[in-house]
This record gives structure tokens, sequence and C-alpha cells, in this order.
């Protein structure tokens, strides 16, 4: 334990995402220090770079979730500190956190992704929202899911089954981001399959199968206990299972990342799995579902979390 | 690499093998917590507290005016001298020299209330949350003005009441809405509990109810046999006039008078009071030792100690000057940089500009966006409880300077320019998919 030293739980930030981050940071670092670890908890502002050179800490676990968080900005200023830290760098975070380049990605590596189209606010008003929104309404079909090309937490994010419906999911989803993201929805199982990587390479954690009570996976049923039923691992055929881990350390590879993720995938009534998105700071509160993955492994997040770091200070 | 998935050992994570909610009680909460879940809009606040935005949205005082050397004397000395009773539980309709001394209070707006109808209480919140209590079975009605106080809306949906709007305009409560409400409700066979308003520098639509105005309430409540549950935080915070008269006042029985000292003294010390005709004020008591046992000792005779030794009203006065040129820099800035078709408030003392947003804007829809702006406000859906309010939104000048206020303003102005090119673009009809639009609650602000 001695040699990891102090470790710096970074969490907070300034995205849409704030409130969830805390939350993650506050748990994980309850976690470290039930090992015994000496833990710092605090918030990625102004004073948190002055301080860095008079006071450095071992290791970094960045929580900030959202922009700067997962867009590789954070970590770009943590690699100008030249302080180590767990997950992927600044160019594979920009990878991954930017939806339609990393869907991209991984359909060249083979992954089944839902066809999609990316237009900014500009687009739609210079040549015209009904028009496109029709075209992409013919194209991908109904229901179809809108949501912000960039962010987390499904924030801005739609699933539009009426024509009716499509100007506020493009107002809700335009509030988040710069770019909307039109994809064609796939029915079927929702699964998250989180990845770490301790040294041996990347391995799959028992994929979480996610039953919202409401229409889909939202803020509410993300962040209320008791709103959505989970189950790990996912009822899902020893094939399927096999398709949708293998799917997600595929996923991790060829997007760049590093010592963990998280991507989220449906499984379709064929079983085919669909890949949504990678996440580089997945969720750690109480009702997130990297946490409930590493349960179903039958480690403790402590453990987990605690050979990340060892692993990041020994970079 | 490995892609197989190991099995759950059967020592961890076996529940999940059969779905977990992660809540092993979520059969057996009360019906009452149906609308206790996360809220996205509520978790954007959490951005809100950082020094980089400048938050419009609190109600929080500026108390750095507050004479806080003297106030910590007054705590120690408190404590040196009369720890006995300061620290140990105390009457649970509140320590009878502060009940004195609210009387004292109240008389500043026309009420001649005796100490023994006084109940203090944990903040008016807390006498708000007795009074429904001890008045509103579930599926009860209750009126309130359109929009209303929001922490008056959870504590009405708390005990699953049914709550009716009743239209505002600049003058306040709207007498002839009033008495259509009431007559609607006799028509269905209800008769509501009570009418909850804030007639003085309303939270949040920032106007006050005229003297006819109030008249005319009172002439109806007397006529219809309505209790009135007047809220009078702002009472003293007037900018231009002296305070005015409390409807209680001009009617003692009909009436529940609740005030604070959260808005003239300090929130921290939670302690406010309801003026309540007897036999009410005797289940107040009642419900408060249930709920309670007693408000806190030590505050309540801290509030006590200031206003025996210090210019309380002094200092009241150093408040409303202070806010009054924040409402001043609020509306100055709002005439010069909000766009065309944008109408607010114009209050005349208080916290709070009710801001109507250009037609076809959706102020929760466009909060994430002032959020990454670093600007934020509260959306006006959170005053209602039947979904009006998308066009509105409460701005509270109480808290920032008046620099950082002309700084939040202008950069809602650019929010609100962005969220126009957007409806331009898409069209307003995201108003339409909003719960409870549909009914017919009035939306005059």
């Amino acid at each position: 334990m001695s040699e990891l030293g102090r470790v710096l739980v970074l969490a907070g930030g300034l995205s849409h995402e704030r409130d969830i981050s805390l939350r993650s940071g506050s748990r994980v670092a309850e976690e470290l220090r039930d090992l015994g670890i000496q833990v710092e908890l605090r918030d990625a502002d102004a004073a948190f770079v002055r301080s860095v050179p008079a006071d450095p800490p071992d290791v970094v676990l960045p929580l900030l979730h959202g922009s700067q968080g997962e867009d590789g900005s954070l970590r770009t200023v943590l690699e100008m500190l030249r302080l180590p830290y767990v997950g992927a760098g600044p160019a594979a975070s920009r990878l991954a956190f930017d939806k339609p380049t990393a869907n991209t990605v991984v359909a060249r590596a083979g992954l089944n992704v839902p066809e999609a189209w990316v237009l900014p606010h500009a687009t739609f008003r210079d040549l015209g929202a009904d028009a496109l929104l029709s075209r992409a309404m013919r194209a991908l079909g109904l229901p179809l899911v809108v949501q912000p090309a960039r962010g987390g937490s499904a924030l801005g994010c739609s699933i539009v089954h009426d024509v009716s419906e499509l100007p506020s999911a493009m107002v809700g989803c335009f509030a988040y981001g710069e770019d909307a993201l039109l994809q064609h929805h796939v029915a079927g199982t929702e699964v998250a399959v989180s990845v770490i990587d301790t040294g041996d390479g990347p391995v799959a954690l028992p994929p979480v199968e996610i039953v919202p009570d409401g229409p889909f996976y939202d803020y509410q049923a993300r962040y209320t206990a008791g709103a959505t039923e989970f189950f790990v691992p996912a009822r899902l055929d020893p094939a399927t299972r096999d398709a949708v881990a293998e799917a997600a350390v595929t996923a991790h590879l060829v997007l760049g990342l590093r010592d963990l993720s998280r991507s989220d995938l449906i499984v379709d009534a064929d079983g085919v799995p669909w890949f949504l998105e990678a996440n580089v700071a997945p969720g750690m509160t109480e009702t997130s579902l990297f946490p409930l993955a590493v349960a179903g492994s039958g480690q403790t997040l402590g453990e987990v979390l605690l050979a990340l770091l060892q692993r990041a200070r020994n970079r | 690499m490995s892609t197989r998935t190991p099995d759950l050992p059967e020592h961890r994570g076996r529940s999940l093998r059969h779905g977990s909610r992660l809540d092993s009680y979520v059969d057996r909460y009360a019906e009452r917590t149906l609308g206790m879940t996360a809220s996205q809009i509520r978790s954007l606040f959490a951005v809100a507290s950082r020094p980089e935005v400048v938050s419009l949205a609190g109600g929080m005082p500026t108390i750095a005016s507050l004479p806080l050397d003297i106030i910590g004397e007054q705590l120690a000395d408190l404590v040196r001298h009369d720890g006995q009773s300061a620290l140990q539980y105390g009457s649970g309709q509140g320590d009878p020299r502060l009940r004195e001394q609210i009387t004292d209070v109240m008389r500043t707006v026309g009420i001649n209330g005796h100490p023994d109808d006084v109940v203090v209480t944990v903040g008016s919140q807390q006498a708000l949350d007795l009074v429904t209590r001890i008045f509103v079975d579930p599926g009860d009605t209750v009126l309130v003005e359109a929009p209303s106080y929001v922490g008056a809306l959870s504590t009405f949906r708390s005990y699953q009441a049914v709550v009716h709007h009743v239209a505002m305009d600049e003058h306040g409560l709207v007498p002839e809405a009033l008495r259509a409400a009431i007559r609607a409700g006799q028509r269905a066979g209800t008769q509501p509990k009570f009418l909850y308003t804030i007639p003085n520098y309303h939270n949040p639509a920032g106007v006050t109810q005229t003297a006819q105005r109030r008249a005319e309430i009172l002439q109806i409540a007397e006529a219809e046999d309505l209790l009135v549950v007047e809220d009078d935080p702002y009472g003293l915070l007037g900018f231009d006039a002296d305070p005015p008269r409390a409807i209680r006042a001009d009617l003692h029985d009909g009436v529940i008078y609740l005030g604070s000292f959260s808005k003239t003294f300090a929130p921290g010390l939670r302690v406010g009071w309801a003026l309540a005709p007897h036999a009410v004020r005797e289940k107040l008591v009642l419900a408060a030792e249930a709920s309670v046992l007693c408000p806190p000792a030590l505050n309540q005779l801290a509030v006590s100690r200031y206003l025996e030794s210090y210019d309380w009203l002094g200092q009241v006065k150093v408040f409303r000057e202070l806010y009054r040129e924040r409402r001043d820099a609020m509306l100055d800035a709002l005439d010069e940089l909000l766009p065309d078709g944008s109408h607010w408030t114009r209050p005349e003392g208080g916290f709070y500009v009710w801001l109507t947003l250009p037609d076809g804007l959706d102020s929760q829809a466009m909060l994430p966006r002032a959020v990454t702006d670093r600007v934020a406000y509260v959306p006006g859906t959170a005053f209602y409880a039947d979904g009006f309010g998308t066009r509105a939104m409460r701005l509270s000048y109480c808290f920032p300077t008046p620099d950082r206020i002309r700084e939040g303003v202008r950069r809602l102005a650019g929010v609100v320019e962005q969220e126009l090119d957007l409806v331009r673009t898409f069209g307003p009809g995201h108003l339409s998919d909003r719960a409870g639009l549909s009914l017919p609650a009035p939306d005059l602000t």
C-alpha cells in the first residue's frame, strides 16, 4: 500500500454532470480509504492546478464526467502537470467522447453500429430543418434517437416516436451541445460492459443488463435507486454474453483506451450486439453500472481501483 | 486478452442474478414519495454553486452585511451566561420571551397579536408544514397563486394535496379569479382547505398585492369562509414605502400568518413562526411537538438576544438599501440587454424578478445552455404544480453583487438569443409535450 502514496481523486468540474461526478468521487474516496489508502478528494479548479507544483499527488484518479472530464482536456492538463493518472490519455479520450467519430472507428473494427447522422444546428438553420429532418426520418425510421454528439448520462437524449416530437427533441439536444446525433433506434436488451486492464490486457467484466421502469434509461432511471432493475450477468445466452464482452474489449482496444472503460450496447431480437458508446470515466455512484459489474465479478470496487492506481503509478 | 465473462461467485452479487433495484425498500415507500426522484434539472444546480457561474437562481440573503463580530459576542455571552437554557430542551411552542418579541416585530406590519398565539418554528417552512399537516388530507384542495413558492408546492405535494393555481397580475392575486376558483370547487363538491398567499414582494413573481386587492380578498375570505395562510417573509424588505399592512391585521380568526427571521436576520438559524387563532395554535403546538419536540433553544435565544441588543430595524434598513441597489442593477440590465418579446415584473421589495421569455421559448429546456454559458436561474415550471410556467423564469438579485448581476443578465441575454435562433430553426413544438400544459391554470405574469 505504501508505494502507492497519496491518491488524488478529482471530481466535480463544470460540466452538466458535475453532480454525478461529485457522487462518484465521494463513493470512490470512501472505498479507497477503507483500504487504508491516503486519499484527497477535490474539485478540478484553478486552485488544483496552482497547488500541484508545491504538493503533487502520487497518482490521480480523474472522475469528472462529461466535457473536460472525458473530452481529453483534463487529461491534457494532467499530462502537462506530469501527474500519473488512471484512464485513457487525451487523444483516446477525445476520440471516444465524440460519439460519431468513435462509432466510425469501432464500425471499421467490425462492430455493428446503428446508422446515424450528425449535424450542427447551423446546418439545420441554413439548409432547412424540415427537409433535413424529413430525410432523416425516412432514412433512419421511427422511432429514432436524438442526442448530443458528445456527453453522457443521457442528458439531452430523446427517443422520438412521432414527427411532432422532433422539435422538442432537437431543442433539448442542442441545449447540451453544438452537434446533434440522429440515430436509428435499435430495440432490444440494453447492456453495459465494463472493461478493466490491470496489466494482463483488457478483460470484460460481467455484462450488466438494464431494465428501466420507464420508456428508456434516462437520467431519472439512472440515478434514482429503485427506478431500474439490473441483472448481473445479463440474461443472455453464453454465446451472446461472450459476443458483447468481445465487442466491449474490441472498442476499448481500437479506441486506444487504457485501464478502464465502459461500453453501452443493445442486443437486438436476433442476438446481435450493437455498439452505442464508450465511456472513459464511467460513473461510480451507488446506482452506476461499473461498480455493479465489479461486484458481479466477485471483486470489490476498492480492490479494482487499487490495482488500476498501482498500474498508473508505475507507468 | 480475455473476453470471457466470469460467473458470479455465490457470496457476491447473488441477488443480482435475480435482478436488483439497488433499493431493498422499493416496494415499501409511501405513495407520497412518488415524485421523489433524481432530476436532471435539479442536478444542474450543482454547477450553479461554482464561482464561475453567476447564479440568479437561489434566494440566499446577503448576510455579509450582518454585524458578525457583535453577533459572535452575543452568542458567546449567551452560552456563557444562559447556557443552561440555551442548551436545554425548551417549550414546544417556543421561547416565551421570543414570542413576545415576535409580536413586536409583527406590529410593524399592523398586526396586534398575542404571544400565546405565536408558535415558533424551524423556519417558516416548518410552520407551513405544520399548517398543512393539521388541515390537509390526501386529495384535499389548496388554492395558491399562479405562480407560487416552490417550497410551499413541495409541502402541499408531500401531503398529497390537490393544488389549484389562482391568477395573479401586477397587483397580486386577482379577486375575480379567486371567486371563480371557489365556485369551480363548489360545483365539483369541494371546499378548499385554505388559500396560500404571499402578498408582499412575492416569491417568485416579485409583485405586491395592492391595499384594494387585500380588502377584496378579505371580503371573499369572510363571505366564503375561506381560511387564508399569509406567508410574509419579505414584508419588511420594501424599497420605497413603509411595510404593507398585513392581511392578518384586519382579519383575526380567518388568517394564519407566517413570519420568518431568515430574510431580516439569518437563514442559518432557521427561526420562523406562525400566528394562528387559538384553537389552531393548540393543534400546531401538538403537531410541532410530534415533529421536533421543540424548536432549537440556542437559535431562538440567539434571535431574541439580537432583537433585544441590536438595532435590528437599522439592519433591515441596510438590507433594504443593499437589495434596492441590486434590484436596480437587474432591472437596468434587463431593460438594456433582453430581446424584444421578453417582459418582467418590477419588484418594489424582496428578492425576485419574474421574467417571461419571448413566445416559443422554454426556460427549462434552455437551462443546460445557460449553465454552459455560466449563468443559472430557476425555470418557471418549478413554481407551478400543473406544468405551467414554461416561458417564465425566476431571477433573484439578493445574493450577487450589482456587477455580477449585470454580467449574469448579459450572459442570459446571449442564451436567450441562441435559443430564439433554435426555435426559429425547429419551431416551438417543444412546448406541447410538457405534462399538464393543457390544464386551465392561468399564467398572467
